[in-house]
């Protein structure tokens, strides 16, 4: 029997074409399908979307070859705004989906997109092995620090003092969960962090993180319009970070602890041992069978 | 036809090479000419716990343990209490056991008459390295009349790995044990010739059903019984050029074989009943996104974690009503070991023809239970074209991924191939896959995902059917999953008694074939019979009308196996009620 793989399996185009020859020919809005996001006017996430779409015209990437995966919010929504391939699967299991994507089809270039409750809270045991196993996909995080769609919660990233929603009038009383650290402890070998509302660094971190082999994590603040109307404030306190990232985990580590969580840029990249099964035909299945021979 | 058969259970403590032993009586029959059987039971302890190998041989294939042992080989008699319910003896049995193991145990004190003191541990120690467990076997193919060359055979294929030396040993303990019963001359005689069978476990056999269906993407979390599938597979998917991935948990292993699949590549997991209860949420995403994924759930005793290590057949009403919304799917159970092949098989077919999810059934007594069987041929699977309808590519018009097409049907795509894009999507979509609440899209997409099942010709593999109905009241034992075996030697004592009965053991649970059912049980007598308390099966059926007037119910919960017996004394009891 033949590998059924190879039904589907094309050249890497997409990895030949971005060594140093960006292609001119897909603008961003060819990777914007025709749905309009349900997004409040606003909302963070049309930033990324756009963002996402200028990295994948930079980078000159085949719409077929690339696949966006999510699980559930409003950020989730964004495989139905691009035009290309893409799975909006289950809240917080996104990136087991895409893992599972990358063994069998190492040839895509894989993008998964989520919210903080999605990645961190229900998801979050996926998180920490998605960093160790470290399989080449882009991970980007919509962080609002709250619940969109299920109409304003508090997220693990929510701060612990606030109460506006009414499942924890009192606050959370718990310390937030930091994604850049958590990431770092868990093996993860590219961390960012970017801004929905200052799009040319937030391309820029995209197209590293792209660029990136293996699991790279890139926690886009994206303000909530509807249930966090203070994040407008963020456009104001945001600041970039020096480069060259840190290619230490130690340093890495001593600056993800001592940023303010507003700081963007690349906290950390290192080439790591990257996960992908090998995927080659060795035996055929009569070989197998003789196995049972007596 | 019980009678041809030979029966033996050897017990000792965890790690004492009971369940060793077991296997090489096993393919020692096996060089002899025999079909056979082997179950394996052990407690819930990793090791120091009980362990026990339970076997049947003979010239037919066996489908079952059979009512008692003739044989119980003792390689000691640590926790034997906790067999007793297992291992019923009747005052034929011949014991073997070591003195240097100690007293027999209380409940064994009424058959101290047919004991047989062999020295295991002292025979063993006469030769450096000798293990008893091996004296055992030696007095055990003596016992039940094997060829010594059929044993020594066995010992060298299974100890191969391990080096001359080994093997030397091995067959010095073997033949000190065998000496020490009478042979008739047997230890001579030449092997027959026999037909080259296979030996593989239930677990393996669903493997290899995978295999042959196109499975090349499995994702898993283990857990007993099902990790057997896994470790059977990784080795054997790596040299196919597929993968195996162990997963953080079930649901990620669910998750991710919807992505590769997603992605192209046919795709499996293996769970137990509490990762079954974890996927529920992944198998709706299936179903709602139209992706063929195959669930095989290894039943053991439940609820929760119950009893692990043993079998039940508990675990239907979750594979059949555990999703939530109108979630059609199909759900397959295996009959027997071999049969674990052609289920696999045929469902990972039907899962990607029907762009839906199967969950395959097998249990703790298929899956780790070993067997000796002719190879199972490659079927000709019944209206079944291979592989996934794939779409094709029209310039000028937009791929539809959800189309609503004759059959329920709709072409399927793939990443990389242009033209033919589209996003999968959980949440109830349009016909281009365009998340839609509107009330027309919901009817119509629900009712596509239930008609490519229900109007699906699945040909005759729906069950399978043994024995002729010869007028009205003709007994027709309706069964699934390992009763099968016990059902179909019920049925055959019942036929040699002069009482025509039908046996059908349905492998296609979901969607019911109802008509089919219906003829084949018209005019009968039926009963149901099944491993779990209320009879599932059962309910099942009646709450789809799929049952004639008077049927009835024999199930009790697991973990022990149903025996042949106790279905004929049920049978019995009832017709003198009547
Ligand atoms: C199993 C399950 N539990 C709960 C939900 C409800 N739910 C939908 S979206 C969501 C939170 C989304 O928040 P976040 O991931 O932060 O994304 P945002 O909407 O803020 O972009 C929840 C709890 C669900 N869909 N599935
Ligand atoms: S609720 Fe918040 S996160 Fe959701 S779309 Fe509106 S602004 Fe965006």
């Amino acid at each position: 029997m033949t590998n059924p793989r190879t039904n589907w399996a094309r050249t890497n185009r997409a990895s030949t074409e971005r060594a140093g020859h960006p292609s001119t020919t897909l603008g961003a809005k060819d990777y914007k399908s025709e749905i309009k996001p349900v997004w409040c006017p606003g909302c963070g996430h049309f930033g990324v979307l756009a963002a996402l779409t200028k990295a994948f015209a930079y980078l000159g990437l085949p719409k077929d070859e690339v696949v966006t995966v999510s699980g559930i919010g409003c950020s989730s929504r964004i495989p139905a705004y691009i035009d290309g391939y893409g799975f909006h699967g289950v809240h917080g299991r996104a990136l087991a989906l895409a893992a599972g994507l990358k063994a069998a089809r190492p040839d895509l270039t894989l993008v998964v997109t989520g919210g903080d409750g999605d990645g961190f809270s229900i998801g979050g045991n996926h998180f920490l092995h998605a960093c160790r196993r470290n399989m080449d996909m882009t991970y980007i995080v919509m962080d609002n620090e709250v619940y969109g769609m299920t109409k304003g919660q508090a997220s693990p990233t929510t701060q612990p003092d606030w109460s506006h929603s009414k499942l924890t009038p009192r606050g959370t009383g718990v310390p937030r969960f930091h994604p850049a650290a958590i990431a770092l402890a868990a093996g993860a070998s590219f961390i960012a962090r970017g801004f929905a509302g200052s799009p040319n660094e937030l391309v820029r971190l995209l197209v590293q993180a792209l660029e990136h082999p293996g699991f790279a994590l890139v926690q886009v603040l994206s303000p909530c319009q509807t249930f966090r109307p203070e994040q407008k404030a963020w456009k104001q306190a945001v600041h970039t970070i020096a480069e060259p990232a840190p290619a230490d985990p130690s340093e890495a580590a001593r600056l993800i602890q001592g940023d303010d969580g507003l700081a963007l840029g690349v906290l950390y990249a290192q080439r790591a041992p990257v996960y992908q099964p090998r995927n080659q035909v060795e035996a055929e299945l009569a070989d197998i069978e003789a196995e049972f021979l007596l | 036809m019980s009678d041809c058969y030979q029966s033996c259970a050897i017990t000792g403590s965890g790690g004492s090479g009971a369940v060793t032993a077991g296997m090489l009586v096993l393919e020692a029959a096996a060089r002899a000419g025999n079909h056979g059987l082997m179950t394996r039971s052990a407690g819930p302890q990793i090791r120091g716990g009980e362990s026990a190998a339970m076997l049947r041989f003979g010239p037919a294939p066996v489908t079952c343990m059979g009512d008692s042992f003739s044989i119980l080989a003792a390689l000691d008699w640590g926790n034997f209490a906790r067999f007793a319910g297992e291992i019923p003896l009747t005052a034929e049995t011949l014991i073997l056991a070591d003195p240097g193991a100690g007293k027999l145990p209380p409940e064994l004190e009424a058959y101290r008459a047919q004991t047989r003191w062999i020295n295991l541990r002292e025979l063993a120690d006469a030769l450096p390295g000798g293990r008893f467990n091996m004296v055992a076997v030696g007095a055990i193919a003596a016992c039940a009349a094997l060829p010594l060359k059929a044993v020594l055979d066995a010992a060298a294929a299974i100890l191969n790995t391990k080096g001359p030396e080994v093997t030397e040993t091995a067959h010095g303990c073997i033949r000190l044990g065998y000496q020490q019963l009478p042979t008739d001359g047997r230890s001579r005689s030449a092997l027959p010739e026999v037909p080259r069978r296979w030996s593989l476990s239930g677990n393996e056999a669903a493997g290899l059903g995978a295999l042959r269906g196109g499975v090349r993407f499995v994702a898993a979390y283990p857990i007993t019984p099902a990790t057997e599938v896994l470790e059977w597979l990784a080795p054997r998917l790596a040299r196919l050029g597929g993968a195996l991935l162990q997963a953080e948990d079930e649901l990620a292993s669910i998750n991710m074989i919807i992505g590769s699949s997603f992605g192209g590549v046919p795709s499996m997991t293996a769970t137990s009943g509490p990762g079954l209860s974890l996927m529920m949420e992944g198998i709706g995403l299936a179903v709602a996104s139209e992706t063929p994924i195959v669930v095989v759930n290894v039943m053991r005793g439940g609820p929760s974690t119950g009893i692990p290590t043993k079998s039940e057949q508990a675990d239907l009403n979750i594979a059949l009503h555990g999703l939530h919304g109108d979630a059609p799917h199909l759900v397959l159970a295996a009959l027997d070991i071999a049969d674990c092949v052609l289920t696999l098989h045929w469902a990972t077919r039907l899962a990607e023809h029907l762009q839906t999810a199967a969950i395959v059934l097998s249990d703790q007594l298929l899956g780790q239970s070993r067997s000796i069987v002719d190879p199972p041929e490659m079927p000709d699977l019944p209206n079944l074209p291979l592989g996934r309808r794939c779409a094709e590519a029209v310039p000028g018009s937009d791929y539809r991924r959800y189309q609503l097409t004759e059959d329920g049907i709709s072409p399927i795509s793939a990443p990389g191939l242009s033209g033919l894009s589209y996003t999968a999507d959980g949440l109830e979509h349009n016909e281009s896959g365009t998340p839609s609440s509107m009330a027309a899209d919901h009817g119509a997409q629900l009712a596509k995902r239930r008609d490519k099942l229900t109007h699906f010709d699945v040909g005759s593999l729906w069950a399978e059917i043994t024995g002729e109905m010869t007028g009205a009241g003709d007994l027709c034992l309706l069964t699934w999953g390992s009763s099968h075996g016990a059902v179909l030697e019920a049925a055959a004592r019942l036929r040699a008694s002069g009482r025509p009965t039908r046996v059908i053991g349905v492998r296609l649970i979901a969607p019911l074939q109802r008509e089919a059912l219906r003829a084949a049980t018209a005019g009968a007598s039926v009963w149901v019979v099944e491993l779990n308390q209320d009879g599932q099966l059962f309910h099942y059926l009646r709450s789809e009308a799929a049952l004639p007037e008077g049927a009835r119910s024999f199930s009790r919960s697991g973990p022990l196996p149903l025996r042949p017996a106790e279905i004929l004394d049920a049978i019995a009891a009832e017709s003198a009620d009547d």
